[in-house]
């Protein structure tokens, strides 16, 4: 096992779509978490940006961008990008970094400014690339590959679209006493099943948006924190952003086709089960040690799968520990009680920190209405395009 | 004045109508198939490197999923913005001898209403969009007998 990093401080700047540049959400929820963990920046030895792919080239070198906005003073910066899990990887490094003895107190930033529409891969031909094939051979959006997964459950598992908009109508219930998330209003299942088909079967309220918006962490060795006088803070206690084991069976984002499993038997564990199962053990915990869940809800039918692989039910039952109420507030392990991506939308490069300064607050008591009641552990589940994934187990 | 058929990517399918075949490459040394095709190196970890050679995927297999595109998908996929957009489906098959999935645009005519999980589909010949000079072709799936 792993030595604990402490939580100091979280942020954000809401989610929405402002209109402005993702550098000024990522310094805004920077100095949220600053005066949140009582430090000034200039105390910060460290910066890790997660990039993001929209903003230019100062997007690709988000650390330092950052750091410049926030006023140079000299602290190391790195800038990771690893597609949505950029944030969680941002934490690893900076957690690296604590746990190495290289840094007291690393500053962790992620933001976005997303365009209008959907996502679409960088200009120029490039056949080489498995994002542009997509879309050029193909005009295989994001949610495309979410109906794709979604209709897979309906086949094997018996899950209904009922099933999916009752996730919707659960999210939005959160979000809607969420002051940073984007939707903060309630959703019936009627105005779901209302909602235009976007990818079969999946329909515009069972796909999630994208968003502005900006999420930062002020992470410190246990060491530190304690000097600080913070005694019992908030731990980041396992961090895994493991990668697929070949051959990869299930189709994933952004690839045409899967690996062929004929000349290797594939893993008994999936690659998305295995992103949390690395969290767990570097944790030395089971998944029935949770008080609660954020999991990445790209559709409402990805939640349910991700009941499975979190080890939340058996597979196949996801829908039926929805329907008795497990995954809502109250109910034995809460999903998604900050609303989740359903009532946020996504800022790509933002969201697993968003994901971590949640179980954040939660774990504090912050959580005003949204909190659950003497919440322990929690854990973040996040997967990205091209083999990303990552999972954070946060305790107090 | 007629014109020149062009495959979108080269190298990735050959053949016509009954011919007509998906075009991977397979591991000499393991016997690991890949598509869209490596022609670099094998990448099964365990595997210690051999020839890439090119071989064409099974014809049949069995939908795995599938789902379609109601909205107008962004550049570089080709559309003629002065056209209203007209959905079409996409399925994800299994094919049983590579032990694979692979995606497809289903043939033109299809809907999601005429598809099931686990039903029979070959590979077809298909054209993805044309412009003056070029009909830029593809792959389409098909349900097996059906003929459109």
């Amino acid at each position: 096992m792993t030595d604990d990093v402490a939580v100091l401080g979280a942020g954000m700047h809401p989610w929405g779509k402002w209109g402005r540049s993702f550098v000024e959400y990522g310094a805004a929820a920077a100095r949220t978490a600053l005066t949140d963990a009582g430090l000034d920046w200039r105390d910060v030895g460290s910066l890790v940006g997660a990039d993001t792919v929209r903003g230019g080239y100062p997007g690709y070198v988000a650390g330092a961008t950052f750091a410049k906005a926030l006023g140079w003073q000299g602290a190391s910066v790195t800038s990771v990008y690893a597609a949505c899990a950029s944030g969680a990887q941002a934490v690893g490094v900076a957690r690296a970094q604590i746990l190495s003895g290289l840094a007291d107190v690393v500053l962790v930033v992620g933001a976005d400014a997303a365009p209008k529409g959907f996502f679409r891969p960088a200009g120029g031909d490039r056949p080489d690339d498995p994002d542009w094939q997509r879309f050029r051979v193909l005009g295989a959006t994001n949610p495309t590959y979410f109906g794709l997964y979604a209709r897979r459950r309906m086949a094997v598992h018996g899950d209904t679209p009922e099933d999916f908009a009752q996730v919707k109508v659960k999210n939005a219930a959160m979000g809607a006493l969420n002051p940073n998330a984007r939707y903060r209003r309630r959703v019936t299942p009627e105005e779901v099943a209302a909602s235009a088909v976007v990818a079969d079967p999946l329909r515009l309220l069972d796909i999630c948006a994208t968003s502005d918006g900006g999420a930062a962490l002020v992470l410190s060795s246990m060491e530190f924190a304690r000097r600080h006088g913070v005694s019992e803070p908030v731990r980041i206690r396992a961090v895994s952003t493991v990668t697929p084991r070949y051959p990869s069976t299930v189709l994933d984002l952004p690839d045409i086709a899967t690996d062929s499993a004929v000349a290797a038997e594939p893993a008994v564990q999936t690659f998305r089960s295995s992103i949390p199962r690395a969290a767990y053990e570097e944790a030395g915990i089971g998944p029935e040690d949770l008080s609660l869940a954020e999991v990445y809800d790209l559709s409402t039918a990805l939640e349910l799968q991700w009941y499975e692989e979190l080890g939340l039910c058996a597979e196949g039952e996801a829908a039926k520990l929805l329907r008795e109420g497990a995954t809502a507030p109250g109910g034995r392990i809460p999903v998604n009680v900050s609303g989740g991506l359903a009532s946020f939308g996504e800022a790509v490069p933002a969201q697993a920190i968003a994901q971590v300064c949640e179980l954040t607050w939660q774990l504090r008591g912050d959580a005003g209405a949204r909190q659950v009641a003497g919440a322990r552990v929690g854990i973040t589940a996040n997967q990205g395009l091209f083999g990303h994934g990552s999972a954070v187990i946060v305790m107090r | 004045m007629s014109r020149t058929r062009t495959p979108v990517v080269a190298g990735w399918f050959a053949g016509d109508e009954d011919d007509f075949r998906l075009l991977g490459t397979s591991c000499s040394a393991c016997a690991s198939v890949f598509f869209p095709r490596e022609d670099a190196r094998c990448r099964n970890p365990g595997c210690s490197g051999g020839h890439l050679v090119e071989v064409p995927l099974s014809r049949r297999g069995r939908v795995w999923s599938y789902t379609d595109s109601r909205y107008r998908p962004p550049s570089p996929y080709v559309t003629n913005p002065e056209l209203p957009w007209e959905p079409y489906a996409l399925i994800a098959v299994e094919l049983e001898p590579e032990r694979m999935v692979v995606l497809g645009q289903a043939a033109p005519g299809l809907t999601v209403a005429d598809l099931a999980v686990g039903m029979e589909v070959e590979v077809v010949p298909g054209v993805l969009h044309e412009d003056e000079e070029t009909t830029w072709t593809t792959w389409n799936w098909r349900p097996t007998g059906v003929r459109t």
